[in-house]
């Protein structure tokens, strides 16, 4: 880890080596889950502090267990009864809890460069849950933990993107993690939701479905966000599901041993074919599990920086 | 640890050599066995039977009490034909100073039910006794052993803690500034001080 970095705003301030470092330390975080005194008391005395702008079931919650299994002291503000709808702005509500001294401040917020924002003015570890249609590192590291489960090298793994790729953090984080680790990255979606630059030298847009899966080591469905009025660049959700749905024909063009990602909630049906989620075949729960050990360590190693 | 870039500002000096060292770990790793040698013979009048030699596991501290755990156990093979189970512990995260000493964190392997077992806990240095006192705490996170002993090869004193090993392969006075370092994998066997200068 580099000397000093006591946030992790986006996956960009990572080097490889970092990763690696991350990934290294949550494998063995994962292990304190299957423990039956599921808690150590390695954080003990720090509080980190959740704040959720968005919605949120599986990275708020995962947040919230990690820091509970470290023994870190956990507040979540709940958005809706705080003084934000009094319409105190982000800088205050941060200065304001900054007073009260936490270590950390884990932040989800629908405005792109928020938790940037915040790192600038705390001197709390700030770490990004996911911020507006920028990044969302943490999922990033959860992915690359759940596809290094099970393939050992990243390096010239196919791996496709799709979906809604402009307007997910998640697609986002997954492409600058992915690429900078030496996988092929194919993108595809429907055109209006492709981005409209080209990141790298191994992030290629895929003209079809058929192509973008095809000897695919792992595919990445993304969601349809309904919150960020992604309905508006696509005719409607049943013409989505019929060109961009990952069904059991078009999985069968995947490499033997394909996996298959989503970074959930599921609309089914419309991202992925039902029967596919039913019968087991993506690693949907297995991302959850590591979400959990990813998060440990990223409070356990952003936090020690600080104290450092 | 030592590694190795920081060597040209430590001064190293030989205190053991590998038949000094070899002397050392063979007196160390008796003791051990003798004390459960009169345990078992002890639970085997009460009971009628050698269950105590079951209910002794072997636990090494991570890194250097691993290899010492490992010869233990071979020797209760050899000399008793009772393989006994081991594992190995990494207190990094129970440490009361968690973030002081930058490394990555090691697997803490125990594979095996703790409760009511008679636990020898193995170490290569025991100096303030703190790292003992996390691996006792993480062992309770496992269950509850019926009792845990203490065996470290070398105790170079400097106790903060109020922790006495039960067997002790050699006691070297090191002040703060003393390292002692253990090497028993290689082909010579040896024990250092290092000295900050």
């Amino acid at each position: 880890m580099g000397e000093g970095k006591k946030d992790l705003i986006s996956i960009n301030d990572l080097t490889k080596s970092d990763i690696y470092y991350f990934i290294e330390t949550a494998k063995e975080f994962k292990k304190i889950s299957l423990k039956d005194i599921k808690k150590v008391p390695t954080l003990r005395g720090k509080t980190v502090v959740n704040l959720f702008y968005e919605p949120s079931t599986r990275t708020r919650s995962s947040f919230e267990i990690a820091q509970k299994r470290l023994s870190a002291d956990s507040l979540n503000i709940s958005i809706p009864q705080s003084s934000v709808t009094k319409g105190e702005s982000l800088k205050d509500t941060i200065l304001n809890l900054e007073s009260m001294k936490p270590d950390a401040f884990v932040i989800r917020h629908h405005e792109s460069g928020a938790p940037y924002f915040i790192s600038k003015i705390t001197k709390a570890s700030t770490i990004n849950a996911g911020d507006g249609i920028n990044e969302h590192p943490t999922q990033c590291l959860l992915d690359i933990m759940t596809i290094m489960e099970e393939k050992k090298d990243i390096a010239s793994l196919k791996v496709a993107i799709i979906g809604d790729i402009y307007h997910s953090r998640v697609a986002r984080s997954d492409i600058y993690g992915l690429s900078k680790l030496g996988a092929e990255i194919y993108l595809y979606g429907p055109y209006s939701l492709l981005p409209q630059f080209q990141y790298s030298q191994n992030v290629k847009i895929a003209s079809s479905m058929e192509e973008a899966v095809k000897n695919a080591d792992v595919i990445i469905m993304l969601r349809i966000q309904k919150e960020r009025a992604s309905y508006y660049f696509i005719p409607s959700i049943e013409e989505y599901r019929n060109f961009f749905k990952l069904t059991q024909n078009l999985l069968s063009l995947a490499s033997k041993d394909v996996m298959v990602l989503h970074p959930g909630p599921v609309n089914r049906d419309v991202e992925i074919a039902g029967s596919i989620i039913n019968e087991n075949k993506t690693h949907i729960l297995k991302q959850v599990e590591n979400g959990v050990a990813v998060r440990m360590a990223c409070l356990y190693i952003l936090l020690g920086v600080q104290k450092n | 640890m030592v590694s190795s870039g920081d060597f040209k500002k430590l001064d190293k000096i030989l205190l053991f050599d590998n038949l000094a060292t070899n002397n050392i770990l063979n007196d160390f790793i008796d003791s051990v066995l003798k004390a459960i040698e009169t345990q078992v013979r002890r639970s085997s009048k009460q009971q009628g039977s050698t269950s105590g030699f079951n209910n002794t596991i072997i636990i090494g501290i991570k890194e250097g009490g691993v290899p010492l755990a490992d010869l233990i156990r071979q020797s209760i093979k050899s000399r008793f034909k009772i393989d006994c189970e081991i594992g190995y512990i990494d207190m990094t995260l129970y440490r009361d100073d968690p973030f002081s000493i930058k490394k990555p964190i090691k697997s803490t392997e125990l594979p095996f039910n703790i409760e009511n077992k008679d636990v020898i806990l193995v170490d290569d240095v025991i100096s303030s006794g703190r790292t003992v006192r996390a691996a006792i705490d993480e062992i309770f996170d496992f269950g509850r052993p019926k009792s845990i002993r203490l065996a470290v090869f070398i105790d170079k004193g400097g106790r903060e803690l109020p922790i006495c090993p039960n067997f002790i392969g050699k006691k070297i006075k090191a002040g703060k500034d003393g390292m002692i370092h253990v090497d028993i994998l290689s082909k010579e066997k040896r024990v250092d001080k290092i000295i900050k200068k």
